[in-house]
């Protein structure tokens, strides 16, 4: 991985974006990568837009990605798209939950991981690694359902 | 994710220092809960520390400090606001200094991420005489800490550890040291001529602080955690914190000067660094900190434009400042705001006051939101306690028919912080109209993240303790009336309740009581717990 990787993660607050920006750090770490994530929690996001940055490569300098340079941007929420769209890079990849089919989900809150299945399929991370750190992520009894809504978002069409 | 510990670890830079606190062997780590130092002692505590929650930060920097008069190694973690509390302490322990080491965690928020101002608290530090690091990241936040110990222990005086939200909330690789420090040497010593603060104590011990504070500057041009990155003859940039770390980005070929110790300044180290270049650039968020001391030494500095006194630096912003384009910025787009959760029990009072057209005298927690339409309901909110005192001058000073409609709004941990005096300020400099205090008691800590308080009868670690009684501590204090509501009581009694304190000359205090709802499940566990019989054994 020569370039840096800059994956931008949003959505609203409670939806999980912080947890599903945790997980893409955790497994480019163990992926053994210089990896930097930035995010903003408090009051201030109760129930309002939340975004968390996620940087991994070779190596990476500041904690937040520069407007406009985002290689990838994760949207959990469809009305958050349109805000989060300048962070995007010319060429850059939006994934958007109108990609995941919400009913085939076991957990309806577990679509955070199911876009971050749909963003895996574009990375050079291996699925075993995601796995591992989904299973870390959880308590137990959900560990199913995240690793299902993974999976759904593997196979999620464009 | 619980934070498990490992000699090399992706963690958040509140967690490296908790870390670093564990592996110092700190004694002791005492704080308030606030955006964006709150996980610090939670994650010392979760770790296998001793933290604590106090009921504010300048009760944490004392009991610290005196952690440090007894010898031992000892942490007051805080946000940026929370050291205006603790600064009463904060300036007078620079004098006294300590037996042990006494490190001041300020986290501070440029850009108002979550706080009602974004002031620069490296003032503190030249203002109270304290020696000053600055991490960029989470790795050097642990490395730092060490660094901050050996300043405090060599010269037993207060270290301010100055953190920014992208330090303490980014998390990045954190490799740990071999082993940890062994433990300093407890044990109380009288010290009555350095520690007891009458003015004859007084100016020999202010000598001495510039006395040591001259050596710790010496120290700091030869061994201090300063960096530099030798590049261009062009352009050479002077920065700190997490302003270091944008400016490699947006300026890879430039030479750099990065301070880790940004008070007492190593001057010599800044000029020899300049010697030669053609431009010297600072870079640095907030208040033109370094900018002022640099251009006051001598040196012909730049600084940034106005406008980036603003808000946090970014990598787009680096380039602007060394561009020096002080055009307008594309505003960012428009996020949704932030709201009462869904079935929150704030909602109903707020809709209460609003409907009433009440005037608000609001305070610092989730219930501020209560200024939001469409609820409208708060008319001020300044600082941790406010709405007591701000509410009584409104009442003295107001014509009577608006002074009746003047209450005050607090939550159940920020009274625990600081609502207490304005009671007593209440009950003993009474409005003649009396007033209406409202304690909302949701039973946590909600805005930073559900922590513990004096009025939760738990604390930091989960274990029962005494509980701060509301009711009882109103009585006490001398309020003519105090009454509980709860969310069985209906809307109309609350409103008929308010309309008769209201129109009494009263002094009325009245604990709305329903628990947050992320909260509820943790507390309907502790009600249990607390109804079981203990465990026979």
């Amino acid at each position: 991985m020569e370039k840096t990787v800059n994956v931008k993660i949003a959505g609203l607050g409670g939806q999980g974006v912080i947890r599903a920006s945790d997980i893409l750090a955790e497994t480019a770490f163990r992926a053994g990568l210089a990896v930097k994530k930035s995010e903003l929690h408090g009051m201030s996001q109760r129930g309002g837009s939340v975004s968390s940055d996620v940087r991994f490569g070779r190596e990476v300098l500041s904690p937040m990605i520069p407007a406009g340079e985002s290689d990838y941007l994760v949207v959990v929420s469809s009305d958050q798209v349109e805000n989060n769209l300048p962070s995007l890079k010319p060429g850059g990849v939006l994934i958007r939950p109108e990609m995941i089919d919400e009913n085939a989900l076991t957990n309806k809150k577990s679509l955070n991981v199911a876009l971050l299945g749909a963003l895996s399929t574009r990375l050079e991370l291996p699925e075993a690694l995601w796995l591992e750190t989904i299973r870390e992520a959880f308590k137990p009894e959900l560990f199913e359902a995240n690793a299902n809504a993974f999976r759904l978002g593997r196979s999620a069409k464009e | 994710m619980a934070l498990k510990l490992a000699e090399k670890m992706l963690i958040h830079g509140d967690e490296a220092l908790a870390v670093a606190m564990l592996d110092a062997r700190v004694a002791l780590g005492a704080g308030y809960p606030g955006t964006p130092s709150s996980e610090i002692l939670e994650t010392f505590s979760q770790i296998g520390g001793r933290g604590e929650w106090a009921p504010n930060e300048k009760v944490a920097l004392e009991v610290a400090l005196g952690a440090a008069f007894g010898g031992a190694r000892a942490v007051a973690a805080m946000k940026h606001v929370g050291l205006n509390v603790a600064a009463d302490p904060f300036f007078t322990a620079a004098y006294t200094g300590t037996a042990g080491a006494l490190v001041v965690v300020s986290a501070d928020d440029p850009g108002m991420a979550s706080s009602q101002n974004e002031q620069d608290n490296r003032r503190y530090a030249e203002a109270a005489g304290a020696p000053m690091l600055e991490p960029a990241d989470a790795q050097e936040t642990y490395d730092f800490f060490f660094t901050a110990l050996e300043i405090a222990e060599r010269w037993r005086i207060p270290v301010l550890f100055r953190m920014t939200t992208r330090v303490c909330h980014s998390k990045s690789v954190v490799v740990r040291r071999g082993a940890p420090l062994p433990p300093p040497a407890y044990g109380f010593e009288h010290d009555r001529r350095g520690r007891v603060m009458v003015p004859g104590n007084a100016r020999p011990a202010h000598r001495r602080l510039r006395a040591k504070l001259a050596e710790i500057a010496e120290w700091n041009e030869e061994s201090g955690p300063n960096l530099e990155i030798s590049g261009s003859r062009d352009l050479g940039i002077i920065t700190s914190g997490v302003s270091f770390l944008h400016v490699r980005e947006a300026a890879p070929e430039a030479s750099v000067l990065k301070l880790g110790m940004t008070y007492p300044f190593p001057f010599r180290k800044i000029r020899a660094f300049a010697a030669g270049l053609k431009q010297i650039v600072v870079i640095e968020e907030g208040d033109p900190f370094l900018t002022t001391a640099i251009r006051a030494n001598g040196l012909p500095a730049e600084g940034k434009a106005e406008m980036y006194r603003f808000g946090e630096l970014s990598v787009e912003r680096v380039r602007r400042i060394l561009a020096g384009d002080a055009s307008p910025e594309p505003a960012p787009p428009p996020g949704k705001p932030p709201q009462f959760c869904v079935g929150c029990p704030h909602r109903r009072t707020f809709e209460i006051l609003g409907k009433m057209d009440l005037i608000v005298a609001g305070d610092i927690g989730c219930y501020t939101l209560g200024v939001l339409p469409p609820f409208n309901a708060m008319d001020s909110c300044v600082c941790m306690g406010a709405s007591i005192g701000v509410g009584l001058g409104l009442r003295h000073v107001l014509p009577e028919d608006q002074a009746r409609r003047v209450v005050s709004v607090i939550g159940d941990s920020t009274f625990a912080h600081s609502g207490l005096t304005g009671l007593a300020e209440m009950a003993y400099n009474p409005p003649k109209t009396g007033h209406v205090l409202l304690i909302l008691d949701n039973g946590t800590t909600a805005m930073t993240g559900l922590q513990d308080h004096p009025g939760t009868g738990y604390t930091l670690g989960e274990c029962a303790t005494t509980r701060m009684d509301f009711e009882a501590v109103g009585r006490a204090m001398g309020m003519h009336k105090v009454h509980t509501v709860t969310q069985k009581d209906s809307a109309e009694d609350f409103e008929r309740l308010l309309r008769d304190s209201l129109a009494s000359n009263d002094l009325t205090l009245i604990v709305v009581r329903n628990p947050c709802l992320l909260a509820a499940k943790k507390l309907r566990a502790r009600g249990r717990a607390a109804a079981e019989p203990p465990a026979a054994g």
